[in-house]
């Protein structure tokens, strides 16, 4: 701590200079932190995967049906716990900029297989005894200010047997998330009231979620479904909800490349920056440094108050960038909708800690070296 | 330059002459090579300091004074030849080693100041004192004696760029006396002062060696300068002398 005077008088040498450099880490370090954010947003329903879930969609495509027969056979399969259905509705609410995921359920089922989703006992008990009862993520409910008991008009692709299309669901209940990344986004409602409307009467569902009484059995049991319906009208893929989630990701891009690919430039550029900005500084001290030896103090200690310095600058406008992002990520989704759970994960501020003390050291070890390495008598000649 | 060696008086001893005095050297040699070019800047250079001297080195440009105090500091090293200082064999030293022991022993005042300018002067004062266990505290009260000895114990907040030439080197002075280091070294210590802040300065190190019992070796050319020494020795072409260089 005694040091740290002479550290911050070394910074405050070239206020300019420094108050750029400084600008430039915090960008690269805002970038960071806000990126990572949209990655993660994307990359929520992957970690959020129950380990115990498998999906079951159609082998060709996600899109395409599967009989509702089929629920009772993978049942039968030996190590299956429990298995739920769920078709995608695709309605729009009032402006098709509104989206968010309906879902068409069977309540009691879906909720066994999702424990996550929290929703008060009598809200529940109300909506399974309604038919046209509907519940929602609290996210969603805030987003829209629905409130229990609202009337809530969607238009869908499916045509009714009245030959309309707008669907009115009233909102039995709001559940929450048992984690802060449980997806509260979704509008669930009545399959039946689906299959029984509907004007086309075909017996078919959107995809299975079975659960599993054993995870690590995952691939025997998805491969013995499988089997159960290879060489029929309609082929299955069966696989774990997490890599369910992630092929649905990978369908928008690989994010999380792209983010890798920004960051990696982004820091690269920062490195020449900073690594410059501390070049610079110490070719123009290089008498002071001379000094400091002449004083006694040590080769070490001299690469180390550079170094010092190096991860100083870079911890300031590092903490100043992640603080910003944080700032700008709380204010939440920045797309209205598509990215709903938009957070700052934790292990992201360690992460930009490490990259910090990372840049600084790296940007700081070249001329520490070069300080360190100074030859009194030669620096005093040219001084 | 790079320096070239010369392979002799590496075991010498002190025994006889010279025995007592804080600093003695013998035999040093210190050769520089420029291309195929063979500068000797020292040729057998032999020097004794009693302990509470005040020595002037005096020599024309090139004569190799500065070299001498630059070995004197253990800032350079000999490329033959002993210097010891209060008994220590400093040509031995490794680079490590030889740091400690300026911070121990040695206090340096140059001919530009060289004060760090972006440190007010109490901080610069109290650099030296960075490398010993001194509390904040003590440190405080070490850099407030040293400023009051060179008369600017209310000049600590100020800036280099805000003080003139003589009270910047008083700062270095008070710099370089703060750790109570057995010997003072002063290279051309008012070559870039006016007369008045001169006479300031040259006060001031004749005091310190009188009335503080600082051993003071000075570079100078100033024969004005010179003479406020207890002794002056002279240096030409690498060789010392005890009478002016005609």
């Amino acid at each position: 701590m005694k040091f740290l005077p002479l550290i911050w008088s070394n910074l405050r040498r070239k206020r300019v200079r420094t108050t750029f450099t400084l600008l430039s880490i915090l960008v690269a370090f805002l970038m960071f932190g806000y990126l990572i954010a949209v990655s993660n947003a994307f990359d929520i329903g992957v970690q959020i995967a129950g380990v115990d879930r498998l999906v079951l969609t159609h082998k060709v495509s996600i899109i395409l049906p599967l009989p509702f027969s089929y629920m009772d056979r993978i049942a039968q399969v030996p190590g299956v716990a429990d298995v739920a259905h769920a078709t995608w509705f695709g309605g729009i609410y009032q402006d098709p900029k509104n989206f968010f995921a309906q879902i068409a359920v069977d309540p009691e089922r879906y909720l066994r297989l999702y424990p996550e989703f929290l929703i008060p006992e009598d809200q529940k008990k109300a909506w399974f005894a309604d038919r046209t009862g509907a519940i929602c993520g609290k996210y969603l409910a805030d987003r829209y200010h629905w409130k229990i008991g609202d009337r809530i008009p969607i238009t869908a692709p499916w045509l009714k047997k009245d030959g309309g299309t707008s669907w009115e669901f009233t909102l039995d209940g709001i559940y929450t998330g048992a984690t802060p990344t449980t997806d509260t986004t979704q509008f669930l409602f009545h399959y039946d009231y689906f299959y029984e409307s509907r004007l086309r009467h075909d017996a078919t569902v959107g995809w299975y979620i079975i659960r599993i009484a054993h995870p690590d059995q995952a691939p025997q049991i998805a491969e013995k479904i499988d089997a159960l319906f290879a060489n029929s009208d309609t082929e299955t893929k069966t696989s774990t909800e997490k890599a369910f989630m992630q092929g649905f990701a990978k369908q928008v891009g690989d994010i999380g490349a792209i983010i890798t690919a920004i960051l990696t430039v982004v820091f690269f550029i920062i490195l020449l920056v900073a690594g410059n900005t501390m070049m610079q500084s110490v070719r123009e001290r290089i008498t002071e440094l001379a000094v400091l030896k002449t004083v006694g103090f040590p080769n070490g200690l001299i690469l180390t108050l550079v170094l010092a310095e190096s991860v100083l600058l870079a911890g300031m406008g590092g903490a100043l960038g992640l603080g910003l992002a944080w700032l700008l990520i709380s204010r939440g989704d920045p797309t209205g909708g598509a990215l709903p759970i938009f957070v700052m994960p934790p292990w992201s501020t360690a992460l930009g800690v490490v990259f910090i003390i990372v840049l600084g050291l790296a940007t700081g070890t070249l001329p520490a070296l070069q300080a360190m390495r100074l030859r009194v008598v030669q620096a005093l000649r040219r001084g | 330059m790079p320096e070239a060696t010369v392979s002799q008086s590496q075991e010498m001893t002190f025994d006889g002459e010279g025995a007592g005095a804080l600093v003695r050297v013998r035999e040093v040699h210190k050769v520089y090579t420029r291309g195929s070019e063979r500068i000797d800047v020292l040729q057998g250079v032999d020097l004794d300091v009693p302990r509470g001297d005040f020595l002037a080195l005096m020599g024309p440009s090139g004569s190799g004074k500065t070299t001498l105090l630059n070995l004197l500091a253990g800032l350079d090293r000999p490329s033959g030849g002993v210097v010891e200082i209060g008994g220590d064999r400093i040509d031995k030293m490794g680079e490590g080693e030889l740091a400690k022991w300026r911070s121990h022993h040695v206090g340096f005042v140059f001919q530009l100041y060289n004060l760090l300018p972006t440190l007010t002067a109490e901080r610069n004062v109290e650099l030296p004192l960075l490398l010993t266990p001194l509390s904040s505290g003590e440190r405080k009260r070490h850099v407030a004696a040293a400023l009051a000895v060179v008369g600017l114990a209310d000049r600590g907040k100020h800036y280099p760029r805000q003080l003139s030439g003589g009270q910047e080197q008083r700062v270095a002075i008070a710099r370089a006396i703060v750790g109570d280091p057995t010997l003072l070294l002063c290279d051309e210590p008012t070559g870039d002062l006016d007369r008045k802040s001169e006479e300031e300065i040259l006060d001031l190190l004749q005091a310190l060696n009188r009335d503080h019992g600082k051993t003071i070796v000075m570079v100078t050319h100033n024969a004005h300068a010179a003479a406020r020494a207890r002794r002056i020795v002279y240096l030409n072409k690498g060789q010392l002398q005890s009478e002016p260089i005609q």
